[in-house]
């Protein structure tokens, strides 16, 4: 038998029962899934996405391209990690206004998992359940399947534009001024705020949104670093490259399953011209440093364990 | 901050000094209608020029308003098919015969649909064409002080970029020739718009940047739609506006109303994935690495074995998308057709 034939043969074969086959087992797959999903979420949480959804995207996805099919299946898995694994406390989410708000958060623990409990938090305990929105940096759209990710998780590209648009259609923005040095602390530095950018104060004065400041407790020690290799990171093109021992002992990649608090303070009002100096701006956004400063340094006082 | 309500109005308000259509130095040569119909005279009611009428987008606005108004054609094609009451001139818009329709025909407004999008097409010819051939038309729209001028642009003129913002304002730069050179002069048409815009405050100027058209005609958009096998890229699915051409149709019927001017951009149904456009056609997709999908295109869009250059990739890959609330507004432009019926629209009437 000559090679052509066989290749047609064995396309034929991949055509008739291979492809069958494959799109079987991937919804058998699917299906156990959608099991495993709707366990996770429990029948208030399915009841909670519907709402959320409804208001969103009543055609299916919103503006920005978040999904609530894709969606609820990230939703499950954060609610597996916030509630199983960090056993997460919140309190103060009553404050929350409703409309447009702007979450200012401190940042820590190596990988931006405290953005993930803060937002999995408003939408488990907030009444109304809402999607917390954070800005993604702009080279994650240029790498395959990340850039999909964050879109369907109704995460959106870090511009202005986005910004005030989100603010306009009265959506919760989640922000951590501190950026990527804030998350990039080392283990003796923990619970102490870096400097603040200064944007989300102009964003708030433009738009005249409510800052609603919020301490997060836990992530700080999940991964404990204890030295920031700035020229490897710098050789490597990495935000920072840490050296954390943990890694090395086996199971070590996963975090320590600290216990996560989240605190949400009283929302703060802020009046005055958003092109203004940068004195006058650092003068705002100082109070809302301290304000969550002064939250941690409470919240670690009444802590009494790391862990329970 | 929210409200930009930028609607350009021309500051200067002094006339610029060429607008004596007296003088006539090419001589009376008497422009010849490809019909055969007997010339309008001067008195007849003013024409509505279409440039560009025999492609699809033109035959279906021309069909559209010749009941309403008098439609006259600028084409180097010949207009097959041609309702009786159009006139149609055969003719290139470079040459010289442009001028005697635009000297010899009492014009109200002229609609430029004439820009090529072949990237096929000679550089050379393309670039003469597309901006050559348009500084013209603006050229002819000045010396005989025709009312107004529409601009049929596209919001590929932003350009597909990672960073953009989700839904681009009027006032973004055009940004799209910087990874795809060979549309750059298309990005200057519309910027030869935009300054006869501030030249010349006495015509009303309206650029349209509609997203991606789709429909019975030949674009880009709505042959990527028709491809048997849809390629999309592995991991990447941007949302995507498009607008049915029958919805742009309308666009510019409200552009041609007196007292219009300005940048609109146009979109049509609300966006949704790419995926969830290519599933309503219900044809099968490939999804391909973007490291495999640029250099295998490159040498088959050589061959003429596909219809795509490698930087159009950029559309499956990244957002431009336009915020059409000006359009609404000022405008009181509203789509009409659901992204269901504009989609499908692409497989219909494919043989008419």
């Amino acid at each position: 038998m000559d090679p052509a034939s066989q290749l047609v043969r064995l396309g034929d074969f991949a055509r008739k029962d291979g492809l069958p086959f494959a799109r079987d087992l991937l919804r058998k797959a699917r299906g156990a899934l959608d099991g495993v999903a709707s366990t996770l979420l429990g029948r208030d949480l399915e009841e909670r996405l519907r709402r959320v959804s409804h208001e969103l995207a009543p055609h299916g996805v919103d503006p920005f391209g978040w999904d609530p099919e894709y969606a609820r299946y990230v939703i499950a898995a954060a609610t597996a990690l916030s509630r199983s694994y960090f056993r997460t406390v919140v309190t103060g989410i009553e404050r929350m206004p409703a409309g447009r708000v702007i979450l200012v958060a401190n940042h820590s623990g190596q990988i931006p998992l405290d953005g993930v409990i803060v937002a999995i938090s408003v939408f488990l305990e907030g009444n109304p359940p809402r999607i917390v929105r954070a800005m993604v940096e702009k080279w994650a759209q240029t790498l395959p399947f990340v850039s999909t990710f964050f879109a369907k998780c109704g995460q959106v590209v870090g511009v202005p534009e986005n910004a005030a648009l989100l603010l306009q259609r009265g959506e919760p923005l989640l922000v951590f001024p501190e950026g990527t040095k804030g998350l990039a602390k080392t283990f003796q530095h923990r619970y102490e705020l870096t400097d603040f950018g200064l944007g989300f104060m102009r964003l708030a004065l433009a738009t005249d949104t409510p800052i609603l400041p919020v301490a997060v407790i836990g992530a700080e020690e999940q991964y404990i670093s204890v030295a920031n290799m700035k020229s490897v990171a710098k050789a490597l093109h990495m935000p920072s490259f840490p050296i954390i021992p943990q890694l090395f002992l086996p199971g070590g990649a996963l975090p320590l399953p600290t216990r996560y608090r989240i605190q949400f303070g009283d929302p703060l009002y802020f009046r005055g011209d958003a092109d203004d100096d940068d004195a006058v701006i650092e003068e705002k956004v100082w109070v809302v440093k301290a304000t969550i400063q002064s939250m941690l340094n409470r919240g670690l006082m009444e802590r009494k364990s790391l862990f329970f | 901050m929210f409200n930009r309500t930028t609607n350009g109005q021309p500051l200067t308000s002094a006339a610029s000094t060429d607008e004596a259509p007296a003088s006539d130095p090419d001589g009376g040569a008497a422009p010849e209608s490809s019909g055969g119909r007997a010339r309008a005279s001067s008195t007849e009611e003013p024409a509505v020029v279409i440039t560009g009428i025999v492609g699809r987008l033109g035959r279906r606005l021309a069909r559209r308003m010749h009941r309403d108004r008098r439609v006259l054609g600028i084409d180097r094609r010949p207009f097959d098919g041609r309702p009786k009451d159009i006139e149609h001139y055969q003719i290139d818009i470079r040459r010289k015969k442009t001028r005697d329709v635009f000297r010899s025909t009492r014009i109200s407004a002229v609609v430029h649909l004439g820009v090529m999008h072949d990237p096929r097409a000679s550089a050379a010819d393309h670039h003469t064409w597309n901006v050559a051939g348009f500084q013209k038309i603006l050229e002819y729209v000045a010396l005989y002080q025709i009312p107004k001028i529409v601009l049929l642009s596209s919001a590929n003129v932003y350009g597909p970029r990672p960073e953009n913002p989700q839904f681009l304002s009027e006032d973004a730069p055009l940004l799209g020739g910087a990874a795809f050179s060979e549309i750059r002069d298309l990005v200057e048409v519309d910027m030869l718009a935009q300054s006869f815009f501030w030249k010349h405050p006495e015509i009303e100027t309206v650029i349209l940047r509609p997203v991606h058209i789709v429909g019975t005609v030949r674009n880009a958009p709505s042959n990527y739609l028709r491809l048997n096998v849809i390629p999309t890229l592995l991991g990447f699915d941007p949302m995507v506006q498009v607008i049915h051409e029958e919805d742009l149709v309308r666009a510019i019927g409200l552009a041609l109303r007196p007292g219009v001017r300005g940048i609109f951009n146009l979109a049509g149904p609300p966006p949704a994935p790419l995926s969830r456009i290519i599933k309503t056609t219900g044809r099968p997709t490939v999804p391909i690495p973007h490291a495999l999908a640029a250099p295998m295109l490159a040498p088959l869009w050589r061959l003429r074995m596909a219809s795509f250059p490698v930087p159009e990739l950029d559309h499956v890959r990244y957002v431009c998308m336009v915020d059409d609330g000006r359009a609404r507004a000022t405008l009181g432009y509203a789509p009409t057709k659901s992204l269901e019926e504009s989609v499908r629209a692409v497989s219909e009437g494919l043989w008419d």
